[in-house]
């Protein structure tokens, strides 16, 4: 297992400082910071919320006081894959939605697609401002070696835990100033007018004048609404549920005190399936109806375009590697973890074999629930799991179970190494912009290979140092 | 601004002039209960107290009409809407649902109020140090306002929330002098009689006004001095003609931001000359209970032409 701070009992080189400061301080004083933080997040409000196990609506996410940090020259590398990933992830979607050369050319099959879930039929022939389909792209980045960089997944939908990132820095910077004036740390600020300048780059055919954006929530008793909320702030934009919207003569509007406002760009944060009960399910009260038709005539943009979840399917996934030699000619910069598709026989059979190895997902399936970690289950836990697999192949994929790099991070008994990952977040509108930084999730339980929030995993603050 | 967050931010306020205001009857009741007893054995402090919430009708009459059962049911009781623990409840969810409206002073003044009244030790000094708690929550009230002063920008947000404290306070000073305005009739008042001058000191101490009341009025303690200063008197901050001029400033600040003005502001100017032009006189002639319920009438019909003409409802 790689540990981020340690190699052959040296301490590495972007974590020098911080543990001559951390044995400088002394224990007692990590311990005072740390409780000094927690008080901090209640305070702010900063919560995220578990569906389905009820309890506090309000639960905070436990954030660790020690940082992740990258070197100016590994940051280099991941920003660069992810990129590549996020322009071919679009470039993708939009020939699905058109000419499906990638499938006609027989790399990626038409199945996977069309009968996909995620393929959203109301968006074949659309044209999105741009050709940008995915305007926020989250892509999980794990590391296992001092060179090996994985990506895990992508999330072009509406990936969270973008304001952990700018959040925890701040209360990093509250805690730490002595740090952070003696080390050089890329700053993160700037990512709300990044996102602001991406959405307005991709404003609809029919708006001539400067857009209004607003960012749509399902409501304060989503999970995420607090980061919601927190964005509208940041970027000085009204945020709004989908009762404040309406369709009138073609456009969207908002209800305010003097009467309604045009919308011109929507920042969504609900689902696909709810953002218009005249298209999608007609049982949602979430959206606005008649909101996909504006869409199509080019009245207003939705960010991101309904349908842009099929390049997201773990599925979709192992063929990211061929959809970045096809589409742009180049090689993948961050590799692909190894997967077997269960949908074929011959990985099925071997699955089955080897469950006690393997990390086995659903296909459809996000936030860590529905999984089996091979190493971490029991024998009668991977009897029923492959009953399920049997009742229905084409749901599942597996992985080989990765040594997750370590970082060191505050516990029970003090500082002990805790499996982390990272995802970056990745802005694709009239240019594609990375904030050198992103959302370091650790699994807080010893041995723990899930860092989902929803699992409790916790999060930390990322460092790209300078050069 | 979206009609949505307006109607948030009125409400927001009024939640939380509610709690204060909560408070303020208790304290008046507390102080009631400390005065030996009238002689007759009329001991109905908190029966007033409870009348003068407006939220009477929820009270289980099986119930004793007493200090325990009382503050109890007006501070934690999860079913009256308006005990301290739902106005500071609702106060937060209407901020939670508009994050974006209020800035991060008026949030954590919000929070830690709610976070700090559901933690045990408050909850526990609600019960064995009334005094002390009400000074509680008055603070919040204060920290609240202190905050959202300091901090907001003075648009569109601003009128609506100041709109939402002076309609709850002028409609909480008119149930207060309703409920006891027999003792502040004339024909019912004792020259000299100590208990009543300590009711209707009372009165004013509800409406943490007594030591305002000293320095325009010294220590006349006339029907008709203290009903001037609650209703009439444009300098006592919790009269009925200072709320009114308030609500009428904001009204009036909206319609020239907006550049429209509706029949909302004909109709707060209307109150407010009745409120400038009458005296005590004629007000007593006419029936004290009869121009408080008629004013408790209008200022209800002003706060849902508000909500009409900024849509609170939707359009």
């Amino acid at each position: 297992m790689f540990n981020e701070m340690m190699m052959n009992d040296e301490v590495r080189e972007p974590y020098r400082a911080l543990v001559d400061w951390m044995e400088a301080s002394g224990p007692e004083v990590l311990q005072q910071k740390r409780l000094e933080a927690e008080t901090l997040f209640r305070k702010i409000g900063i919560t995220f919320s578990v569906y389905g196990e009820g309890g506090d609506p309000e639960r905070l996410i436990p954030f660790d006081l020690i940082p992740r940090i990258f070197t100016a020259n590994e940051w280099r590398k991941i920003e660069r894959g992810v990129k590549q990933r996020a322009r071919a992830l679009n470039t993708f979607l939009y020939d699905v939605y058109h000419n499906a050369e990638i499938i006609k050319a027989g790399i990626v099959p038409a199945d996977l697609v069309f009968r996909n879930a995620a393929f959203e039929p109301a968006m074949i022939g659309i044209d999105p401002p741009r050709k940008v389909y995915s305007h926020i792209v989250g892509v999980d980045v794990v590391r296992v070696g001092p060179d090996d960089f994985y990506v895990l997944e992508d999330n072009c939908r509406t990936p969270s835990g973008v304001s952990y990132m700018l959040e925890n820095r701040e209360i990093m910077m509250r805690m730490f100033p002595e740090l952070f004036s003696k080390l050089r740390i890329e700053p993160v600020e700037s990512y709300p007018d990044m996102l602001h300048k991406t959405l307005k780059s991709i404003a609809p055919r029919k708006c001539d004048r400067e857009p209004n954006i607003v960012v749509l929530t399902p409501g304060a008793m989503n999970s995420a609404y607090y980061e919601h909320s927190f964005l509208a702030d940041q970027m000085g934009v009204e945020l709004v549920e989908g009762q404040d919207l309406f369709v009138s003569e073609g456009r969207v509007f908002m209800r305010t005190t003097q009467g309604p406002a045009r919308v011109d760009v929507i920042y969504r944060r609900i689902d696909d399936a709810y953002i218009d009960p005249l298209c999608f399910r007609p049982d949602s009260v979430l959206g606005v109806p008649g909101l996909m038709n504006v869409y199509r005539s080019g009245g207003v943009a939705i960010c991101s375009a309904p349908g842009a979840g099929v390049a997201d399917d773990k599925a979709i996934y192992t063929y990211v590697p061929d959809m970045i030699r096809f589409y742009l000619g180049q090689e993948p910069i961050l590799n692909n973890v190894p997967t077997w598709k269960c949908a074929n026989p011959d990985d099925l059979k071997y699955v089955l074999e080897n469950l006690g190895d393997l990390v086995v997902k659903e296909v459809h399936g996000s936030g860590g629930y529905g999984m089996l970690v091979g190493p971490a289950s029991t024998k009668e836990e991977q009897a029923t799991y492959a009953e399920r697999i049997k009742a229905d192949p084409n749901d599942f994929i597996a992985q080989p179970t990765l040594a997750l790099s370590a970082c060191p991070t505050f516990v029970e008994s003090g500082v002990a190494p805790r499996h982390v990952d990272f995802r970056p977040f990745c802005l694709v509108g009239d240019d594609i912009r990375l904030t050198p930084g992103g959302l370091t999730r650790v699994a807080m339980r010893e041995g723990s290979l899930v860092v989902n929030s929803s699992q409790g995993g916790g999060v930390k603050d990322t460092w790209i140092m300078a050069d | 601004m979206l009609s949505r967050t307006a109607d948030n931010l009125f409400w927001l306020s009024r939640y939380v002039e509610r709690a204060e205001n909560m408070a303020r009857l208790m304290e008046m009741g507390y102080r009631m209960a400390l005065m030996p007893s009238a002689g007759d054995g009329n001991r109905s402090e908190w029966a007033s107290v409870l009348s003068a919430s407006g939220c009477a009708q929820g009270y289980d009459p099986e119930m004793p009409l007493r200090q325990a059962e009382v503050t109890d049911y007006l501070i934690f009781n999860r079913d009256n809407s308006s005990s301290i623990l739902n106005c500071f409840e609702n106060a937060r969810a209407n901020a939670r649902a508009m994050r974006t409206a209020i800035t991060a002073e008026m949030w954590e003044a919000l929070n830690n109020a709610l976070m700090e009244l559901r933690r045990t030790p408050m909850h526990n000094l609600a019960k064995t140090d009334l005094p002390e708690f009400i000074d509680w929550v008055k603070r919040q009230g204060a920290l609240f306002r202190g905050a959202t002063d300091s901090t907001i920008l003075r648009d569109d947000g601003y009128d609506f929330i100041r709109l939402g404290t002076f309609i709850e306070r002028a409609d909480n000073t008119a149930r207060l002098l309703d409920v006891k305005y027999y003792v502040l009739l004339p024909e019912t008042s004792m020259v000299g009689d100590g208990v009543d001058n300590y009711q209707w000191t009372t009165v004013l101490r509800a409406a943490s006004s007594l030591r305002a009341f000293h320095w325009v009025y010294r220590d006349d303690y006339s029907p008709y001095r203290i009903a001037h200063f609650l209703i009439l008197n444009p300098f006592s901050p919790r009269s009925l003609a200072h709320c009114v001029e308030q609500i009428t400033n904001h009204l009036e600040h909206l319609a020239r931001h907006y550049g429209k003005r509706g029949a909302v502001h004909s109709q707060a100017v209307e109150i407010y000359s009745l409120l400038t032009q009458s005296q005590m006189e004629e007000i007593f002639a006419q029936g004290l209970h009869e121009f408080l319920s008629d004013f408790l009438m209008r200022s209800q019909s002003l706060s849902s032409a508000i909500a009409e003409t900024y849509y609170f409802g939707g359009q």
